[in-house]
């Protein structure tokens, strides 16, 4: 058993990077958490109670039980928000948790009526950017992606993928620049055509004892829909047929069917 | 009589004076006197000059992320148990749903066929480490409090992972899938501890017909959200 935890304490490079990455992580820990004592300082949006009562939940979600009601009238702080949650204080400093729909029901110092900016489905036909992640298969592989989009108008975009193969007999990585098109981006269902093109890189396995590793230029074509979900949340479901130019006599043909979500903003 | 002549003396005087002032003007003598103010139009009285107070209200502090480290055992199948250790980041989309993408990393240990040959080595030592990444989907379930002595209660949800990823492991990225379930301990309302369980699930044919292996980690964690 000692031989065990000798043979296995070598360091590698990649070992290093990611100790120093876990590391980083931990120190942003620290960084973070002294932000929060000087948030304190800071102006607070204060918002009156207009309701008969507002609940104070001892959590950001339904089930956290109701410690604390506010009456008419007084007024509390907007210390902080989660998902639909918002954290109030009261003017006697106690803390708790009020839902959205409760807390639109306030009023603003001025008296006028609350409104707190809510993404909906204008923001999903309007907004620039675009970020997600799709899996599925690739030509019999698996295949996980990232994307990184922006609109130019609600109907066209451009996009930037990077995607990782994970095959039975090979693995490889592939990124690409598409241009998107959606014909009714106002629709909560929208679908789209897409064109692109990029590099492939394959490699096969450790196991399979033929093979070099090959990198060839890659185009395609595809459609799709983006289904608007909820908030900023967006699922989107695409296929796309690839040409692989390589340095052979014939070019390859692949189907890739994904599966995933993105959030815009 | 001589009241008469003296008032009538007066009246004409004043009459003349003031004609007199009223004609200076056409010769332009006294340029810079002011144009007798033009009459106010009526229900007009005062007119504040004062601009309408632009109320901007201050923006509220979003914390939707979630980021930490976690460091446990992981015990690949095969080949032991080892300190694994990584870090996370969530999104958290509604108060059920978030996802999250975990990386981390541990290291291989010898299979008993190793061990009991001697010399006789299945992959290399620098192909014994282990690293993943997942992209995972969770579901917060039995949100609730824990109870530490008499006047202190700490908020606690258990959630449910499931997702994908990859491992690269025995020189090969090999596809992941995982599945877990968590623990959340909230010392604040921005720090969490976390227990977690989860289980990596992959095919491998290192040890001559391939299989799907399983690779059981349990491990703790602190997470800030921002």
């Amino acid at each position: 058993m000692l031989e065990l935890s000798i043979t296995t304490t070598h360091s590698t490079s990649r070992n290093k990077l990611f100790a120093s990455l876990t590391g980083l992580v931990a120190f942003a820990l620290l960084a973070i958490n002294p932000g929060f004592a000087e948030a304190a300082d800071e102006k607070l949006r204060t918002v009156a109670v207009a309701d008969p009562y507002l609940e104070l939940h001892t959590g950001p979600g339904r089930g956290y039980p109701i410690f604390h009601v506010v009456d008419r009238g007084e007024s509390v702080q907007l210390v902080k928000q989660r998902t639909a949650w918002y954290l109030v204080r009261t003017d006697r400093g106690i803390e708790g948790w009020v839902d959205l729909a409760q807390m639109e029901l306030t009023l603003n110092p001025d008296g006028s009526e609350v409104e707190f900016t809510v993404a909906g489905l204008g923001d999903f036909t309007n907004a620039k950017w675009e970020v997600g992640v799709l899996a599925g298969d690739f030509g019999g592989a698996n295949i996980i992606s990232l994307y990184g989009g922006y609109s130019i108008d609600p109907h066209v975009s451009l996009e930037v993928w990077g995607s990782q193969i994970l095959g039975y007999f090979s693995n490889g990585w592939m990124g690409s620049v598409n241009v998107v098109h959606e014909t009714w981006p106002d629709l909560r269902v929208s679908p789209f055509f897409t064109l692109g093109a990029g590099v492939i890189h394959t490699s096969p396995k450790s196991t399979i004892i033929q093979g070099e590793d090959r990198t060839d230029q890659v185009g395609h074509v595809g459609a799709g829909v983006r289904v608007y979900a909820t908030r900023r949340f967006l699922l989107r479901a695409e296929y796309k047929s690839y040409v692989v130019f390589t340095s052979r006599d014939d070019n390859e043909e692949v189907e890739e069917w994904k599966l995933g979500f993105a959030f815009f903003f | 009589m001589e009241i008469r002549f003296r008032l009538l003396f007066l009246i004409i005087a004043t009459l003349a004076m003031s004609g007199c002032a009223a004609t200076k003007n056409l010769f332009g003598i006294d340029d810079d006197e002011a144009p007798p103010p033009t009459a106010e139009p009526p229900g007009e009285v005062v007119d504040p000059q004062v601009e309408r107070r632009e109320i901007k209200e201050p923006a509220i502090d979003r914390e939707d992320f979630e980021v930490g480290a976690f460091v446990g055992m992981m015990s690949l199948e095969d080949f032991g148990t080892d300190v694994v250790y990584g870090a996370r980041l969530a999104y958290h989309v509604t108060e059920g749903f978030f996802i999250e993408g975990t990386v981390g990393q541990t290291e291989a240990g010898l299979t008993s066929f190793e061990e009991l040959s001697g010399g006789a080595r299945l992959i290399d030592d620098d192909e014994r480490t282990f690293t993943y990444y997942n992209l995972n989907v969770g579901y917060n379930v039995l949100p609730g409090e824990g109870f530490v002595g008499e006047g202190r209660a700490y908020n606690t949800n258990m959630y449910l992972i499931a997702g994908l990823g990859s491992t690269r492991f025995a020189g090969d990225d090999r596809f992941t899938v995982n599945f877990g379930l968590g623990w959340r301990f909230l010392l604040t309302d921005s720090i969490a501890l976390h227990i977690d369980f989860r289980d990596h699930l992959f095919d491998i044919d290192l040890l001559g017909e391939e299989k799907t292996v399983h690779n059981l980690e349990g491990h703790v964690g602190v997470t800030v959200f921002f």
